[in-house]
């Protein structure tokens, strides 16, 4: 017993090494292939999912079919631009002005192509419609400028993306199909991941849903898609895949958020900062940005629509368990989200301590 | 018939006698342009308003490929920081600069996209070539509205200067599509931006209205609906979608004005709105704009390719009628551009097709220009060269396009690069490489002047090289995975970015020489010895009967019509027995 739950976390430990490694390769492999090989299609790209082979093989098909019709028109013409080229001021030209055959055949075939090339997308895009019933349930939250992520049978955990780095924002198992669904809680966002060929967007005011069935271990890039304001190329992350029987155990060492015997509490309260996305808003060289800065906001007299009041410890742990009591001004357009429930007497001191050494 | 000819041929001779002043200097001062009711001077005013317009979006788009030759966001905040505080710099101050380069490299994108679609690409062909030649084309003595027509041109002056007022009042962040709500929570100077989009669009619809109305009732007697040259053909579809789908966008738009100043919730979920219904409403224009845009091309296109390989324009009707049919179906296929947008499957699936059925017309253009080429008489003429380049960057645009209009790869491919690909080979492949094709074909007659032509034609070649090596390249990032719209970028993508980047500089340098060599052909000292050819290239419309530059009047008398306009007198009759 007490073995078991020791080697989880080794074996979660060694498989993230192997994705790091895994990547490093993909990346190494990237640089070291010479230009011409980077340009031909999907060298870099993994097919990551049940959908990507799919997607892959119908737009190589289309490839196909443009790349035959594009050199075929221009050998036509480039043959013509020969041949009938001006010789002569009197040259005489063919008296023709249509003929019904060939624009009959002209129209009918790349018709009858496209009704192909429809009905196959249909087909794919339907299947990427209909999440299965036993799959693994994440929700998704867009906000400028960072993604958040939390699994309804895994409380407690969260992950989310970060500005400054791009740490691992969704953890998923292979073979199994995981649904997602998404929701904005300022402007649209778009959730991309390309590896898996999936998108959609993430929109204010509803619930929209994806979903996926990963196939390679590994970890691969997370965009947003949707342009949503100044740091929307900044709005990335990655998707790590895991063997499905260490999901549980990575997911939720991935989720806590505990001081390490050796850290400090200022320490951890600056890895609370990026790892819960507090940088998203607030800065710490004195910019400001969606929120105020905390560069010297420890035991400053801050003004809010209640009035004047000091930067105390009782007025961070309002602000971060209740922002909406005290709003200070100049800041009433975006709201922050209330952390109650999500950070904890600990972190909030953390967090303190942290403000204390921003001066 | 016969006598018609005869008496056309005396005017035209009779013309010839008696050169009368061109419409240049039929009048004088500053006011007989500004106050001109004369399509031709419009035409001239739209022409350098546009290229104008068409420069500043080019010199936007040039400083973010710039930023985007590496990575990370170091261009702009350098020079940001280089900059004195009035032209928009921090005047030293790095550590502002670095705050503010994001929003600044979006303000670019986002100027560059608005004005090249609402100042550039909409108005131009219309605005300048169709103002020009339509009456001419039609053997009309001006358009129906002269006074309606002047009206155009202001309210789009109008229009533009509250695009100015924004770039000068902070500038916008929103791109080019407004897309909400991000539109109505930024504080950038959107206001001002749409109310500029919102009166453009009445310039657009009042030129529509015009030259439908023109096309209807001016045409020249004998010039039935199948003796139309084909631009006319193509300003006419154009001028059907300008009338029936602007007014939406007026309406989206203030809408949003409306949201934005008075807090009504309309697309902005914290106010109870809903954020997909703006980007319906708005494709419902711009999926038809995107027709506005490039079906005037279509029509000079046409021109370009019978007049300079002497043939009769090949499926004369197919052209036609395919502009028609481009023009009705476009209006029913706006949800393409939503398909990962949370709109219902349904709908996607019935959108995604009908989109395919816009596929078919456009083909049977493309290869009944390429038909028109068989047994012609092909000299390779800079305007040639253009409609040749045309037909191949316009049939990538084109092909491509069916990559976005199938469902599950538009999945993957949408909102990245390969779009932006996509419709610049289409807009700027397509529209601006048919408008510069055009613009040298029509030079001598609009201004009576001709420019160099080997200086045209490496011009060209440059054009050309630039041109594929900045898009190409898009496709292949897009299909990597890059998404569109990225201030900084994964380091994987920076080969194809750098590519993009130079061929983007090749493509600028090759537009600045065209400028250059043509504002040249209009100085005083290169004016020619002998007024210029009434026709330059042998075509057989209207327009090439009359002097060179055109009477105020256009035509001495009323031009008369008996054949269609790619009747070239190379054209061997000879083995043909039932003509008559
Ligand atoms: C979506 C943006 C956003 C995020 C994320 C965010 N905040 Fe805020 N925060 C704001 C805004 C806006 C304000 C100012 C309005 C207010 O007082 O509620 C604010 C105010 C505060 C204040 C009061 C500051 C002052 O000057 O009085 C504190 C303390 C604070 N946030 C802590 C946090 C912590 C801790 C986190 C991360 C766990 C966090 N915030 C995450 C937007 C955000
Ligand atoms: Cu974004
Ligand atoms: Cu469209």
């Amino acid at each position: 017993m007490i073995l078991s739950m020791l080697m989880e976390p080794e074996q979660a430990a060694q498989a993230a090494a192997d994705a790091t490694k895994a990547a490093e390769a993909a990346t190494e492999a990237a640089k070291a292939a010479p230009p011409w090989e980077t340009l031909s299609p999907w060298d870099t790209l993994p097919q990551a999912s049940t959908f990507a082979e799919g997607t892959d093989a119908l737009y190589l098909f289309i490839v196909g079919i443009s790349v035959f019709f594009f050199l075929l028109v221009m050998a036509v013409q480039a043959y013509f631009m020969w041949k009938y080229r001006r010789l002569s001021e009197d040259q005489k030209t063919s008296s023709i002005t249509h003929n019904g055959k060939i624009e009959f055949l002209w129209s009918a075939i790349p018709a009858v192509l496209l009704v192909v090339i429809f009905v196959w997308g249909e087909v794919d895009f339907l299947k990427q419609t209909v999440p299965p019933n036993d799959a693994v349930q994440v929700r998704v939250t867009g906000r400028q400028w960072f993604w958040t992520i939390e699994y309804p049978d895994y409380p407690g955990v969260q992950l989310t993306s970060s500005v400054d780095e791009s740490q691992v924002t969704l953890m998923v198992p292979k073979g199994q199909p995981v649904q997602l669904t998404m929701t904005s809680e300022d402007v649209l966002h778009s959730f991309y991941i390309p590896a898996f060929r999936i998108k959609r967007d993430v929109v204010p005011g509803r619930y929209t849903t994806l979903w996926f069935e990963a196939t390679q271990v590994g970890e691969f890039n997370l965009y947003c898609a949707e342009y949503c304001g100044d740091q929307h190329s900044a709005m990335i992350g990655k998707v790590k895949v895991l063997e499905p029987e260490l999901f549980a155990a990575a997911l939720a060492d991935a989720g806590k958020l505990e001081q390490e015997p050796s850290e400090s509490l200022a320490a951890f309260g600056e890895r609370i900062y990026s790892r819960r996305g507090c940088n998203a808003c607030h800065s710490l060289d004195g910019s400001p940005k969606t929120g105020p800065t905390w560069k010297g906001l420890w035991q400053k007299n801050e003004t809010t629509d209640k009035g004047a009041v000091l930067v105390d410890d009782n007025y961070i742990k309002e602000s971060i368990l209740e922002p909406n009591a005290q709003i200070v001004n100049g800041f009433t357009g975006v709201k922050m989200p209330s952390y109650k429930g999500q950070l904890d007497d600990k972190h909030i001191t953390a967090l303190i301590e942290f403000m204390k050494t921003l001066k | 018939m016969a006598d018609d000819k005869s008496k056309h041929d005396a005017e035209h001779a009779e013309g010839h006698g008696k050169r009368e002043p061109s419409y240049l200097v039929a009048q004088r001062g500053l006011k007989s342009w500004l106050f001109t009711i004369d399509h031709k001077r419009l035409g001239l005013m739209y022409l350098g308003s546009t290229l104008l317009f068409f420069f500043v979006g080019g010199v936007a788009a040039i400083l973010f490929r710039t930023e985007l030759l590496t990575p990370a966001g170091d261009f702009i905040p350098w020079l940001l920081s280089h900059l004195p505080t009035a032209l928009g710099g921090t005047g030293g101050d790095v550590e502002a600069a670095v705050a503010q380069s994001a929003t600044t490299y979006n303000k670019l994108f986002t100027v560059h996209g608005a004005v090249m679609v609402f100042l550039v690409i909409i108005p131009a062909v219309p605005g300048s070539l169709g103002n020009f030649l339509l009456p001419l084309m039609l053997g009309a003595k001006d358009v129906a509205f002269p006074r309606l027509n002047l009206l155009s041109f202001w309210v789009y002056t109008l229009g533009a200067c509250f695009f100015l007022y924004t770039l000068f009042a902070g500038g916008l962040d929103t791109g080019w599509t407004f897309y909400t709500p991000y539109s109505s929570t930024t504080g950038t100077a959107v206001v001002s931006a749409l109310f500029g989009a919102f009166i453009l669009g009445f310039s657009s619809i009042l030129t529509g209205l015009n030259f439908m109305v023109t096309i209807h009732k001016m045409r020249a007697p004998g010039m039935t609906w199948n003796r139309m040259p084909l631009f006319c053909w193509s300003i006419y579809a154009t001028a059907v979608i300008q009338v029936l789908a602007t007014p939406v966008l007026a309406i989206t738009l203030l809408l949003l004005v409306v949201e934005r100043t008075l807090n009504i919730g309309i697309f902005d979920p914290a106010m109870g709105g809903d954020p997909v219904l703006f980007q319906h409403f708005f494709w419902f224009y711009s999926h038809p704009a995107v027709y506005i845009m490039i079906l005037p091309g279509f029509g000079i296109i046409s021109e370009l390719v019978a007049v300079h390989s002497r043939k009769h324009i090949f499926g004369y009707k197919a052209i036609a009628l395919s502009s028609v049919a481009i023009a009705i179906i476009s209006f029913i296929v706006w949800g393409h551009h939503m398909f990962v947008s949370g709109q219902s499957e349904l709908a996607a699936i019935v959108f995604s097709f009908l989109t395919f059925a816009v596929a078919v017309p456009t083909a049977i253009k493309v290869f009944s220009w390429v038909a028109t080429l068989y047994k012609g008489s092909i000299q390779f003429n800079t305007p040639m060269l253009y409609a040749l380049m045309f037909l191949f960057t316009f049939s990538i645009g084109g092909l491509t396009g069916v990559f976005l209009g199938t469902l599950s790869v538009d999945v993957h491919l949408h909102d990245t690069y390969f779009v932006v690909a996509h419709f610049h080979y289409v807009m700027m492949g397509g529209t601006i490489i048919a408008f510069i094709g055009g613009l040298h074909h029509w030079w001598p007659k609009m201004t009576g002047r001709t420019y160099s032509v080997w200086q045209s034609k490496w011009a060209a070649l440059l054009v050309f090289i630039g041109f594929n090596m900045t898009f190409f390249n898009q496709f292949v990032l897009g299909q990597q995975g890059m998404p569109r719209r990225y201030y900084t970028y994964v380091p994987q993508f920076q080969q194809q970015h750098m590519m993009s980047t130079i061929g983007s500089y090749i493509l600028f340098l090759g537009l600045l020489w065209i400028a250059i060599y043509l504002l040249a052909s209009l100085r005083r000292s290169a004016a020619p010895k002998e007024p210029l050819p009434d026709n330059t290239w042998g075509g057989a419309s209207l327009e090439w009967s009359t002097q060179t530059p055109p009477i105020e009047h256009n035509f001495h008398g009323q031009p008369r019509v008996d054949t269609d306009p790619y009747n070239f007198p190379q054209i061997d009759r000879t083995g043909e027995v039932d003509h008559h």
